[in-house]
């Protein structure tokens, strides 16, 4: 699959009196063409960052990018056309009507006027399109952003949040018109802090923490690489889940009692534990594997997992990371 | 040529715009109609009336001033004889002291008096080009609109240059409209309430080259309020440097200089640059010199701002900010 997007080794350091923060330290992504690709990362950690440098709002430090094989920011002008996107929060002229907003835009990139019309009826504004922009809910602004991103019928929609101030029913109009773009052959890059759209929508992921990749590859993949082995052990009613777990202590398992069942760590072979578990005439009525979602390989890729009677701060992520 | 097509759709369509330059207007007709009330059509019964009035005051004068040398020679001798000058030396009035012109009433000679209008006519309009300029790319620098601009186009000092020279070109339509409106309302004006008389070709002319400046000052205005609101990213930064400018810079400045004896403090002032831009020159003087005149006796040492000194300062403050907008719009993280 051809990448419509590459990036290998991008900085971006900030200095300021207080010090230098490295936003971008050595980070490395790639979207193949047709993809809907998920990046992910905590507050801080640089996607935000990423997007901006990438569509040439920020200067880089180092490292290389590429979008549609041209180098950007260098040859930036000569791919813009095919990039739509949205960079965090929708921001607009407040007392332009989202039909001037998106004309102004069309006239400034020589698109047909019949374009906004289009893209407003895609997001769900048509009938509001002739009121002022201050005027709308944040979910409103942000259908505005997905519209004019569209409006240029782009090769590759850079979506930051998109999902943001959206009804329920505005999440599920989102992920529908992301699969449909998807299908309708338009690679989609998707930055978003819901876990469960992520990885209802997207095929691949990218996972950022302190400026660095710590994860990518197909969804699948990220889950698979980070399932733990663990499996959960349900027993029949009144069999004593204390003495069933230092039974499997004894045979050398990592065993938590939870309170209906145990949960056993490092179960490399399930069997066993069937098996040790039968030797003393006690019987399993469960054995399922732990599957791992997205959020906690999230959490445990990012260092970003709530601690009891911490109070977490933003660039405090996993140990080795931090900077 | 698309996005130049879209900037002035954007420029006209701003509410800031509609509403700065309909002030400017309704400050513009203000004056017009306030020259109008108070001058005059000066006829020959005017001007016989102003003749007679000042020939009656001249009489008046030289019986008042012989009433006065009869008092005085009658008071010699006496206590009262202080009270007047010695040998009654009481100088009489002549008739050049009873100009008829000051006893006319105002009127509107258009020849002399239309510059001043054009002045004011400049002041106007380069407080709203000004504040227009700033307007159209600070808002577009806070609501996030440029950075959505540039999402569509990256050329970052391409898109505010088209900016820019959007403002200038509708700035130059505008200002060059009112203008042929002002010049026009102010020779009605001088038709209906006093003279269009000596408007030889040669007045038009320097009419023509004032009003050329006034142009030059309006744009350098509306590029300043533009180039530093790029420059702070907000409309605010240049209504704040503005003002600072004003209250720090005039106010203070002058008020250290004059405490100071400053030989020319007028030359740290930018409205007398303005004059002399405008008037084409400025003559400041230096009131604590003097220098011996075979003819007026003492007099100040004087300095001459020339509208080339004043040229060159405008555009040297237009390079500058301008330079430093570009250099900050190509240099700079837009977050």
């Amino acid at each position: 699959m051809d990448a419509v997007l590459e990036i290998a080794g991008l900085r971006k350091t900030y200095r300021s009196r207080k010090g230098v923060r490295r936003a971008l330290d050595g980070f490395d992504m790639t979207v193949g063409a047709g993809e809907v690709h998920g990046f992910l990362g905590p507050n801080g950690s640089g996607k935000t960052t990423t997007l901006r440098t990438l569509l040439g709002l920020i200067r880089p430090n180092g490292g290389r990018m590429a979008l549609f094989g041209e180098e950007v920011p260098y040859y930036l002008p000569r791919v813009a056309g095919r990039v739509g996107a949205i960079v965090e929060s929708p921001q607009f002229f407040g007392n332009f009507t989202a039909q001037d907003t998106l004309s102004l835009l069309a006239d400034a990139g020589g698109l047909r006027r019949e374009r906004v019309t289009a893209v407003l009826e895609l997001v769900g504004l048509r009938d509001r399109a002739k009121e002022r922009v201050r005027t709308y809910s944040l979910g409103m602004k942000q259908r505005l952003a997905v519209a004019s991103a569209l409006l240029k019928e782009p090769k590759l929609l850079i979506l930051d949040e998109p999902a943001n101030g959206l009804d329920p029913g505005g999440i599920r109009e989102m992920r529908t018109l992301m699969r449909n773009l998807a299908e309708s052959g338009m690679t989609v890059l998707l930055s978003s802090h819901i876990l469960g759209e992520i990885q209802l929508i997207c095929d691949q992921v990218t996972i950022i923490s302190a400026g660095r990749r710590v994860a990518a590859g197909s969804v699948a993949d990220v889950l698979a690489q980070h399932t733990s082995g663990a499996v959960k052990v349900g027993l029949e009613p009144g069999v004593d889940l204390i003495g069933a777990a230092a039974i499997l202590k004894a045979g050398g398992a990592d065993v938590t009692v939870q309170t209906d069942h145990l949960v056993v760590g490092n179960a490399g072979n399930p069997a066993q534990v069937t098996r040790i578990l039968a030797e003393r005439e006690i019987y399993v009525s469960e054995l399922s594997p732990i599957a791992a979602d997205l959020e906690s390989v999230f959490l445990e890729l990012t260092g970003t997992a709530p601690i009891e009677g911490q109070n977490r701060q933003v660039d405090q992520v996993a140990a080795g990371w931090g900077q | 040529m698309s996005l130049y097509k879209a900037e002035i759709r954007r420029l006209v369509k701003r509410r800031a715009t509609k509403l700065f330059v309909f002030c400017g207007l309704l400050v513009l007709a203000t004056v017009a109609a306030g020259v109008f009330v108070t001058n005059q059509k000066a006829g020959p019964e005017t001007v016989a009336r102003a003749k007679a009035e000042a020939q009656a005051n001249y009489q008046q004068a030289v019986e008042d001033t012989n009433r006065a040398i009869g008092e005085c020679q009658a008071a010699q001798g006496t206590a009262k004889a202080g009270d007047y000058p010695p040998n009654c030396d009481i100088t009489a009035p002549t008739p050049s002291d009873f100009n008829p012109d000051w006893y006319m009433p105002a009127t509107f000679d258009f020849r002399n008096r239309f510059p001043s209008m054009v002045a004011t006519f400049a002041g106007v309009l380069a407080l709203v080009a000004f504040i227009i300029g700033a307007s159209f790319v600070g808002a577009e620098w806070s609501s996030g609109g440029m950075m959505n601009l540039l999402l569509w186009r990256p050329r970052r000092r391409q898109v505010l240059g088209t900016k820019l020279a959007v403002l200038l070109a509708g700035t130059t339509v505008l200002t060059a409209a009112l203008g042929v409106i002002w010049t026009a309302a102010f020779y009605v004006i001088a038709m209906a309430r006093g003279s269009t008389a000596k408007m030889t070709s040669g007045a038009w002319q320097s009419l023509a080259l004032m009003e050329a400046r006034a142009l030059v000052l309006v744009l350098v205005a509306g590029a300043l309020g533009f180039g530093l609101a790029s420059i702070g990213r907000h409309t605010a930064t240049a209504l704040g440097v503005a003002i600072g400018v004003i209250v720090v810079l005039q106010f203070g400045v002058g008020a250290v200089l004059g405490l100071a004896n400053a030989k020319y403090p007028e030359l740290y002032l930018a409205p007398f640059w303005i004059i002399a831009w405008m008037y084409k020159q400025y003559v400041a003087e230096d009131y604590h010199s003097c220098a011996v005149s075979l003819t007026g006796g003492c007099q100040p040492e004087t300095f001459t701002i020339t509208w080339q000194m004043a040229g060159g300062a405008l555009t040297l403050l237009f390079a500058l900010v301008v330079g430093v907008a570009m250099w900050t719009m190509s240099k700079r993280d837009i977050t």
